[in-house]
């Protein structure tokens, strides 16, 4: 494997495991109450456990791959978590939000371009 | 077009000054009157997209500070406790984490999390001011695409 298919397929799985960290974080956050205590629940510990290794994956794909090429890979997570909304909490969506999304993918490709 | 109430909120009129971009998005996600009636309508409040905006702050002064850490970063954990730049970046993500979650308790995901993406917006700006990058024309049509996109965002997840 040559670093940089190495490096594409770090930030992808660091997308993918960092979307799941977002579903989880929302799960958790749900569950919260006035209490502080509320905030040591299952969900949001996974939640937070996703999140770092998502970090741990991304860094270590950052290290050997062009940015150019690997934003558009970080940015597939939006499109993950767009998903996973559906799919498990039935977010609606109207037309604005794929709109704003498509935009902010290309927005998030041309700053790689320019890196 | 709904009609806005006249008088803003108390959160973000403090917080966000009218000529920061993101001062649309909140703009545009003002709740309606009826969403001030009825407070357990689904949505997304403006106080979430405040705090995700602020988590976006704290992303981007991680992101500096992970930049410079990864050129130590390895996989011996013990070299890693001791790298400066790591440990401060993880502690700003911390507390990323932590707004990000008080965020969600009102707000979509699929609104929500793509406003993240502001991040990429301040970390460019932060790299031509802080770093003395040469302002990019790629990354400047980037950016102001994402700002875009997150206002016409905003303006979905308005109820």
């Amino acid at each position: 494997m040559t670093p940089l298919v190495k490096s594409i397929l770090l930030v992808f799985i660091g997308g993918v495991v960092g979307s799941f960290g977002a579903v989880f974080l929302k799960l958790g956050a749900e569950k919260l109450t006035k209490s502080i205590w509320s905030f040591l629940n299952i969900q949001l510990a996974a939640g937070v456990a996703l999140y770092l290794l998502s970090t741990v994956f991304y860094i270590l794909g950052i290290k050997g791959g062009q940015l150019s090429v690997l934003y558009p890979m970080v940015s597939l997570g939006y499109i993950w978590t767009l998903l996973w909304s559906r799919l498990f909490f039935k977010e609606g969506f109207p037309p604005q939000k794929f709109i704003g999304l498509g935009l902010i993918l290309i927005g998030v490709v041309f700053v790689g371009l320019g890196g | 077009m709904r009609e806005r109430p006249q008088s803003h909120g108390r959160h973000s009129q403090t917080l966000i000054l009218p000529w920061n971009p993101c001062y649309s998005v909140l703009r545009l996600s003002t709740p309606t009157v009826e969403r001030i009636e009825q407070p357990k309508a689904p949505g997304t409040t403006r106080q979430s997209i405040a705090l995700v905006f602020l988590c976006t702050l704290l992303g981007a002064a991680a992101q500096i500070l992970f930049k410079r850490a990864s050129a130590h970063f390895s996989l011996n954990l013990v070299e890693d406790a001791t790298n400066v730049w790591l440990i401060l970046g993880l502690l700003l993500y911390g507390g990323f984490t932590l707004l990000m979650v008080l965020a969600l308790r009102q707000g979509e995901l699929s609104m929500l999390y793509p406003i993240i993406s502001l991040t990429y917006v301040w970390v460019t700006l932060l790299s031509y001011t802080m770093l003395g990058e040469k302002p990019n024309m790629m990354k400047n049509v980037g950016i102001t695409v994402i700002v875009v996109g997150v206002a016409v965002l905003g303006r979905g997840g308005r109820r």
